[in-house]
């Protein structure tokens, strides 16, 4: 049963991420990369990350996609068709990534990965004690770097797109 | 982790989207649409993340750190470069990467 939603779920992961970057309209190509993000949120509802699953359709499919759209709804209009790249251009890339996938996809197969370490996998109650404890194997720098981080985008991202029109 | 499923499923899974996302990212001149084929870049490698961290070490959760974290910087990435694509289209009123060519000289 597992198996079964697992290849549905990596089939509509493959089919719309190709589909999201040869799609000629783009505000189609943000609705297909909406749906890749909400596959990969239920890939982790599978592994039994609930916490992670739960943030990545908060703040992937529910922060940065409606970001997306809006950035496209302000800079052109949607009817327009995006430009078809070069054949040349298609053919070399299209190209290289069959080489990536053969060359990754062969060497995956190839190795032998180490014996599973036994172990509990991490509920949300320690996610929020790793996240803030300052003992080893704590998460407490790089937290508080990441609030700076974002609060620095914050007032960047503001500082940037308010600049008085030239 | 998933019953039935190996650790090699998931990772051919998450390489193949990796390199749709370069595909996406050499092809595409529209600079919203190279935003979008990192973020599939960036979504395959979180994958990898959690998969080896499920499979392999499943007591620690190294990867679920970072795959957190990394959706963080994610946000804050995408907000500033959203910012500077609204800046440039004000500008340039174009937001393709053969246009936009005001610093290249």
């Amino acid at each position: 049963m597992e198996r079964i939603i697992f290849y549905i779920l990596a089939a509509v992961i493959v089919t719309f991420s190709f589909l999201s970057v040869t799609s000629a309209k783009i505000l189609r190509a943000a609705v297909y990369l909406f749906l890749v993000l909400i596959g990969i949120a239920g890939f982790y509802f599978m592994v039994g990350y609930h916490f992670l699953g739960a943030v990545q359709l908060t703040v992937y499919a529910g922060g940065i996609v409606v970001l997306i759209i809006f950035a496209i709804l302000l800079t052109e209009q949607i009817d327009n068709r995006l430009a078809r790249p070069k054949a040349g251009m298609v053919i070399a890339s299209a190209m290289l990534a069959l080489l990536g996938i053969g060359v990754s996809v062969y060497s995956i197969l190839n190795h032998v990965f180490d014996k599973k370490i036994a172990g509990q996998l991490a509920t949300v109650d320690d996610i929020g004690t790793k996240l803030l404890s300052f003992d080893a194997g704590g998460y407490v720098l790089p937290f508080e770097l990441i609030s700076i981080l974002l609060l620095a985008a914050m007032i960047g991202a503001i500082v940037i797109a308010k600049r008085p029109i030239r | 982790m998933i019953p039935g499923v190996s650790l090699y499923e998931i990772l051919t899974i998450s390489a193949v989207v990796f390199f749709i996302g370069v595909y996406g990212f050499l092809t595409r001149k529209n600079l919203i649409s190279i935003l979008l084929s990192v973020e599939l870049i960036l979504n395959a490698v979180a994958v990898n993340f959690v998969a080896f961290n499920v499979y392999l070490y499943p007591g620690d959760s190294q990867g679920l750190f970072f795959t957190l974290f990394m959706i963080a910087i994610a946000a804050a990435e995408v907000a500033i470069a959203i910012a500077i694509i609204v800046d440039l289209y004000r500008l340039v009123k174009s937001v393709d990467v053969d246009e936009t060519t005001e610093m290249k000289y």
